[in-house]
């Protein structure tokens, strides 16, 4: 015991003498969490829109204002042709174009139906059809109130859907994001603190001494983790404070359960890097594994920003290799759902399996290696 | 010795070492293109098959259309009927469907007799992205239904919607989310890449103690600067530009614009991306912070903030001007100007401008902050 406390000593001493990293692994996870939370978002808002009034009455007016009302688009500017509004989406000044032809009033008034074009910059396929469903609707409902003031329909459609959203009633992207921020944030700062932790030894000829002393492999791996797993706390409870009070994200669950997962899941990250550690050379090899072969898959194929539902099914389940993927899930059921372990304990197993695993796999790998 | 040669002689000692170390080499080549062709599949927003649970208090024939044209449009997977509240919760809570949908008893009297009813919907908001486009698809077919109802009763004396929307895309016609995930996803490993495999260059050498000797040779810093530079460009250069090849074999990306512009704009970025690694090689005292440095100023920005995923349009303002530090922004928007709209430098000339600018900036930079370490 006396020889894993001092491994964890001499591990905080590096530490305490490189206050550069400490300040990083600190101070980092605010900043960042603070600058991604705001721009995490997929909410379409302000729809750059360019108007080409061919018509220029009343009704076309009337019809223009509405999208000028609206918070979802913002007028940019008008135009008389349609062949005014390539220059508009080449240069990405407008996103959109709503053309409205030149006997629009006239037909509306007399109750004939007219189609109105809608010209989208598909670059970003999402938002526009995002924003194309906003204009649907908007030119839907507006048709509608012409049509019953003018006696054609009676009144309010027959059959209506009543929406109602669970868990984030105003489809807040953020409240989705910044759980996942989160998880990314502590994967990025743990596993690389621990995927040089190792190597850097090798590479600098330090593990030699370290294989003369009595220290047991496990004494060694436990000791290079606890620091890191201390720091990974500190962070989790900086981050979660943020999310809370600064982002107002509702935490719905338990926090105890929410700290206690926080521990489950450092225990997978700082055992990858780990892993990586033990099988690498030099740093720079660490580096490359750790942030390829394991960051950026994560980023990808946790469910982090791109739905798993959404991936063929191929791929799907190549997810379920990954820890995050858990992660996820338990977070986002404790922060919008406040569902406790009574459903979320398959990703709670799943992921405590995953860190065990891979630290029990650090180990072995160590031990073959110092041998 | 002219500061060229000097270059040369760095670039060629810097190559051999990249030579040695064959799992970097080969990540360095391989690896992009193997990440297109996993991420480019796998990534997309197209939400399709959304599973959807049904309470169905009528079992009328009237209500059975409506679950069938839900099922019909493609965009639903009927998972089951739900009996009551507990199953609809446990449903939801366990992510087992995204949406449910309610028919009140009495709805196919109703309809047909011509009284107005409503049916209710409840989603999943967790993923406020999804839940949105979920709404949307629900109203749509539920308002055709109601149209068709309508006709029926002799409600109205309107054939159909007196305003209809014909949209048109440019660029994306069929708005697939591939065409624009996947020059971003191009910028975002080009950018990592490069910066990975600079970031440790230079602590390197200080770390193990040859920095010493090349302080001492009769190399300067700029010389040692671009020397260090030039093989990571070269071999960066050919992984980025196989990886646009990639894209338009393996996802059909178009290539609308030049490929002589392209191969310019890749270059800048590239400078720019592989200088800034060099520069926190410089600041950095060993190589657990230059990696730490290079993950928290690279990875995520280039992420979250260059317009890759998240449209920066739609970032409040202060971030929309932080945004601006992020190079992979002006690159994105050249890069699918080039490959999806195809236009020129005419368009995006601004944003060459600030690619020139960062690069030129960094490498500044850098040589200064090892000037004064050389001294």
């Amino acid at each position: 015991m006396t020889r894993l406390t001092h491994v964890i000593r001499k591990e905080f001493l590096e530490l305490r003498q490189d206050p550069r990293l400490f300040g990083i692994v600190i101070m980092a996870p605010i900043i960042q969490l603070t600058m991604l939370g705001y721009a995490a978002t997929t909410d379409v808002r302000n729809v750059p829109l360019v108007v080409v009034d061919q018509d220029g009455s009343s009704e076309s007016r009337d019809l223009v204002s509405r999208f000028e009302a609206s918070q979802s688009f913002m007028v940019i500017d008008r135009v008389s042709s349609v062949r005014q509004i390539d220059r508009y989406l080449d240069t990405g000044e407008a996103w959109m174009a709503l053309t409205i032809p030149a006997d629009y009033g006239e037909r509306v008034s007399e109750g004939t139906p007219t189609t109105i074009q809608v010209v989208a910059d598909g670059t970003d396929a999402n938002s526009t059809n995002v924003a194309l469903g906003y204009a649907g609707a908007l030119i839907a409902d507006y048709a509608r109130e012409l049509a019953a003031a003018s006696g054609l329909v009676a009144g309010p459609p027959l059959v209506s859907a009543e929406v109602r959203v669970w868990f984030n009633p105003q489809l807040e992207s953020r409240d989705f994001m910044i759980p996942g921020i989160l998880a990314l944030l502590l994967l990025v700062v743990t596993t690389n603190l621990s995927s040089m932790a190792i190597v850097r030894e090798r590479e600098l000829g330090t593990l030699e001494q370290l294989n003369v002393t009595p220290i047991a492999r496990w004494e060694l791996i436990l000791g290079k983790m606890l620091p890191y797993a201390l720091i990974g706390l500190i962070d989790v409870l900086l981050v979660v404070v943020v999310a809370v009070f600064w982002f107002e994200v509702p935490l719905r669950g338990s926090l105890t359960l929410l700290l206690l997962m926080c521990m489950v899941y450092l225990l997978t990250t700082l055992g990858l890097g780990l892993f990586v550690s033990t099988i690498s050379s030099t740093q720079q090899q660490a580096m490359m594994t750790a942030s390829f072969f394991f960051l950026i898959p994560m980023v990808f194929l946790s469910g982090f920003i791109f739905p798993i539902e959404n991936m063929p099914a191929v791929f799907q389940p190549v997810t379920y290799l990954i820890p995050l993927r858990y992660f996820l899930v338990i977070l986002r059921g404790i922060f919008l759902k406040g569902v406790g372990l009574e459903t979320l304990w398959p990703e709670a197993l799943a992921l405590l399996g995953w860190g065990v695993g891979i630290l029990t796999l650090a180990t072995l790998r160590s031990s073959k290696r110092l041998a | 010795m002219s500061a060229l040669w000097k270059t040369v002689a760095v670039a060629r000692k810097e190559m051999r070492q990249i030579g040695r170390d064959r799992r970097t080499l080969l990540i360095l080549l391989f690896v992009p293109v193997f990440f297109l062709l996993v991420y480019g599949y796998a990534l997309n927003f197209d939400i399709r098959h959304i599973r959807i649970a049904v309470q169905d208090n009528d079992r009328s024939t009237e209500s059975r259309d409506v679950i069938s044209s839900f099922v019909n449009s493609g965009y639903f997977d009927l998972y089951g009927e739900v009996p009551n509240d507990e199953a609809i919760s446990r449903v939801i809570d366990r992510n087992q469907v995204r949406a449910v949908l309610i028919i009140p008893a009495r709805f196919g009297r109703d309809v047909a007799a011509g009284h107005f009813t409503r049916v209710q919907l409840i989603v999943d908001g967790d993923n406020a992205n999804t839940a949105t486009t979920v709404v949307g698809y629900v109203r749509g077919l539920i308002s055709a239904t109601s149209a068709r109802y309508e006709m029926q009763a002799g409600l109205g004396s309107l054939q159909g919607p007196l305003l209809t929307v014909e949209p048109r895309v440019f660029y994306n016609a069929e708005l697939r989310s591939t065409l624009f995930l996947v020059p971003g996803l191009i910028a975002y490993i080009a950018m990592l890449t490069a910066v990975v495999s600079t970031a440790l260059s230079i602590v390197r050498e200080k770390e193990v103690g040859t920095m010493e000797q090349v302080r001492m040779s009769p190399i300067g810093p700029v010389p040692y600067i671009l020397g260090k530079t030039a093989p990571y460009f070269l071999v960066s250069l050919v992984s980025s530009m196989s990886i646009v090849v990639a894209a338009m074999v393996l996802f059909d990306m178009p290539m609308r614009g030049s490929w002589l512009v392209l191969l310019g704009v890749v270059s800048l970025f590239l400078v720019g991306a592989l200088a800034f690694g060099l520069l926190i090689s410089s600041i950095a005292d060993t190589q657990q912070v230059a990696f730490q440095l290079a993950l928290l100023t690279s990875f995520l920005p280039t992420l979250m903030l260059s317009g890759f995923i998240f449209p920066i349009s739609s970032m409040p303002t202060f971030l929309q001007v932080v945004t601006h530090i992020v190079p992979a922004r002006y690159f994105l928007v050249a890069l699918r100007g080039i490959v999806l709209k195809g236009v020129g430098p005419s368009v995006f000339w601004s944003d060459l401008l600030a690619l020139g600018i960062f690069a030129v900036a960094i490498l500044g930079l850098a040589s200064l902050r090892l000037r004064r370490q050389w001294a």
